[in-house]
């Protein structure tokens, strides 16, 4: 089953069956096709191709390094890439208007910084950049937009307090909500549970899926393994900047391709709380002696 | 118009017909407006003061043009020059270090950091102090303040290119500024320990930076150049509102940052350099005026327009003192300091302390 799914060479992924059921909805709205990416001479992503569908939340997980979120930036169009095109909505990315993309696509980049002293409201207020002008700075409109942004996000209450007076959850809030503020269907979120503690990210993730309910196309880079196979609906699998596995994590989630993407020994077992599987990490120590190394997985 | 009464939480709009849209904010609105209101007051009393005094009602009327011939010689020939020189550098100045402040998103990054007072000085010093064909030809063709302003632009735009790297940073740019300042300042003072004694009085007369004798022909240049750059500040400005948010929230909501940002802060060089041009390098008016705007406006981010006026009210309020409150008449750049020091200090003390 798991060679199935996966073809190493790279470029060719071969895209598990039951991502096609989530693509009914209709054909996917962002989609890499043959991108290759670098820093400087160093290529990160070379000849990928992927297709976000509509309607679920794709989660991109692989090891440190293995250009996760380089792919998040490049489909955001932060990044351009050298050769290959990201297509949103039927067009090259590239050639849009900065101003037309933001109305399409929603970002959150990694570590966003707010002035001090800049109020809740105010910073979800910003999220309607991309509609406002020089003359028209504050509509009806904007006014409406934000409060359903901040309610959506449980952060109304905290409207007027500043930015930096918030708990780390709280604040991952107000950014998600300013994002939300930008009135797209479509969310890119890069690692939005970093510095989280579990029950904080655990509250942010359930956000994301209330926001996936209500229509959202979600596009997320998560490091926590088994938070990502709990909240996402499709599972883009990285190494070394090409696509080893993409699927729901029923079928991608194997000891086998723990073992190729992380080089990690794992149990996957069935969640004993979800309807998904559930990573079991086995290291050196603290294993009891028939899951020891040199028996194998 | 039609102030809209959104829920507690949100900032309330102002409309004004069907296009038109605001967001109303009472107090920086009032604090800019007192502060246009402090600097025109301050502006007034300066002409009226001196040799010949003219009183406040007087002086207002002759600007209105309704006084008396003999006032209308005084205030337009005579002192309008040097006041409206104090405002138009004061707003340049603060206009600039709000820029360059907000960009590098730190207070220190003042344009005196980034290497345009520095080259200017450096230029000044070396065409007042190399006696010679070469150098005396420029400033006799050019004049001085010219000269010095190229040199203060060039020296920015070094600094702007050295600092670029895929993209300007706020660090590298305020540590490549610092570094070529330096530069230039160790030039400036090698040149004042070798030259001639007299060309040292003179140099030294320049650097401390001055209203003192200006005439109509440099106010209205530095006048127009700074409007024109004004304008240009202020179709940007919108643009450049999410980018106090890094830069990639800034892609993320449709901003090109990186040309935004090139924009600016060219305009922010140019802006101190018609400064540099009509009053010498006033220390400190560009560092303090949108720090003390900022806290008097209680924004998150030093507010263009009221560092502007704040900036005019520094330096028009220290003109003022430095001509009639001290015994001896004092180049303002000297004042500004002394004034402006104290006040930001006391609005961050005032802060820690609540």
């Amino acid at each position: 089953m798991y060679k199935s799914q996966v073809n190493r060479s790279k470029g060719e992924p071969v895209v598990a069956q039951s991502v096609t059921e989530a693509e009914v909805g209709g054909a996917s709205r962002l989609a890499a096709r043959g991108v290759t990416v670098g820093y400087g001479g160093r290529v990160v992503i070379d000849e990928l191709d992927v297709a976000i569908p509509p309607g679920v939340i794709t989660t991109i997980i692989g090891p440190n390094g293995c250009g996760k979120s380089t792919l998040l930036r490049t489909l955001s169009r932060l990044l351009k890439p050298a050769r290959g095109t990201v297509v949103l909505d039927g067009e090259d990315i590239g050639r849009l208007r900065t101003r037309d993309v933001a109305k399409k696509l929603g970002l959150l980049p990694q570590t966003p910084v707010a002035p001090e002293g800049l109020t809740v409201a105010d910073l979800v207020a910003r999220g309607r950049h991309p509609h406002q002008s020089w003359l028209r700075q504050w509509s009806s409109d904007d006014a409406d937009v934000v409060e359903r942004a901040l309610a959506m996000t449980g952060v109304s209450d905290l409207a007027d307090r500043p930015v930096d007076a918030l708990s780390g959850g709280q604040r991952q809030r107000v950014w998600i909500s300013m994002t939300l503020a930008q009135g797209t269907d479509l969310l890119l979120l890069d690692e939005p549970t970093t510095y989280l503690d579990l029950a904080h990210a655990l509250d942010v993730l359930d956000l994301v899926d209330d926001l996936h309910e209500s229509g959202c196309t979600v596009v997320m880079v998560l490091h926590d393994l088994n938070l990502a196979t709990r909240y996402s609906d499709n599972l883009v699998v990285m190494r070394d900047g090409s696509i080893l596995a993409q699927g729901h994590p029923r079928d991608v989630i194997t000891a086998e391709l723990l073992h190729e993407a992380f080089g990690l020994r794992a149990r996957v077992i069935d969640d004993p709380v979800g309807d998904r599987p559930l990573i079991v990490p086995i290291g050196r120590t603290h294993v009891q002696p028939g899951h020891l190394p040199a028996q194998g997985s | 118009m039609n102030v809209t009464d959104m829920k507690a939480s949100l900032p309330p709009g102002v409309r004004l017909g069907r296009r038109l849209s605001f967001v109303w904010r009472p107090w920086p609105l009032c604090v800019t407006l007192l502060l246009a209101a402090a600097t025109f007051l301050v502006f007034c009393v300066s002409i009226g003061v001196g040799d010949f005094p003219i009183g406040l009602p007087q002086v207002v009327a002759t600007l209105f043009g309704r006084g008396e011939q003999v006032d209308a010689f005084v205030i337009m020939d005579l002192r309008m020059p040097r006041a409206l020189a104090g405002v138009v550098v004061g707003v340049a100045l603060g206009v600039s270090g709000a820029i360059t402040q907000s960009i590098a998103r730190n207070p220190l990054a003042s344009p005196d950091v980034l290497g345009i007072t520095s080259g200017a000085s450096a230029v000044a010093v070396f065409l007042v102090t190399v006696s010679g064909g070469t150098a005396a030809a420029i400033v006799d063709s050019v004049g001085l303040s010219a000269a010095a302003l190229a040199g203060g632009l060039g020296t920015g735009l070094l600094v702007y290119f050295l600092a670029w790297r895929r993209g300007v940073d706020g660090f590298r740019l305020i540590l490549i500024g610092i570094s070529v300042s330096a530069v230039m300042e160790a030039v400036t003072t090698w040149l004042l320990v070798t030259a001639d004694i007299r060309d040292v009085a003179r140099a030294q007369a320049w650097l401390v930076g001055s209203l003192e004798d200006r005439s109509w022909g440099e106010v209205w240049t530095a006048l127009w150049c700074g409007l024109a750059l004004l304008v240009v500040v202020s179709c940007v400005a919108f643009q450049f509102r999410p980018m106090h948010f890094g830069d990639d929230v800034a892609a993320g909501l449709g901003v090109r940052y990186a040309r935004v940002r090139a924009v600016l802060l060219l305009c922010a060089v140019l802006l101190a350099g018609v400064a540099v041009s009509a009053a010498g390098p006033v220390p400190f008016v560009a560092l303090v005026a949108p720090q003390v705007a900022m806290r008097l406006a209680r924004c998150p981010t030093p507010p263009l327009a009221a560092s502007g006026l704040t900036g005019a009210l520094l330096l028009t309020g220290s003109d003022l003192v430095a001509r009639t409150a001290l015994p001896v008449s004092l180049p303002v750049g000297v004042v500004t300091a002394a004034i402006g020091g104290p006040f930001l200090v006391h609005l961050l003390v005032r802060a820690n302390l609540r």
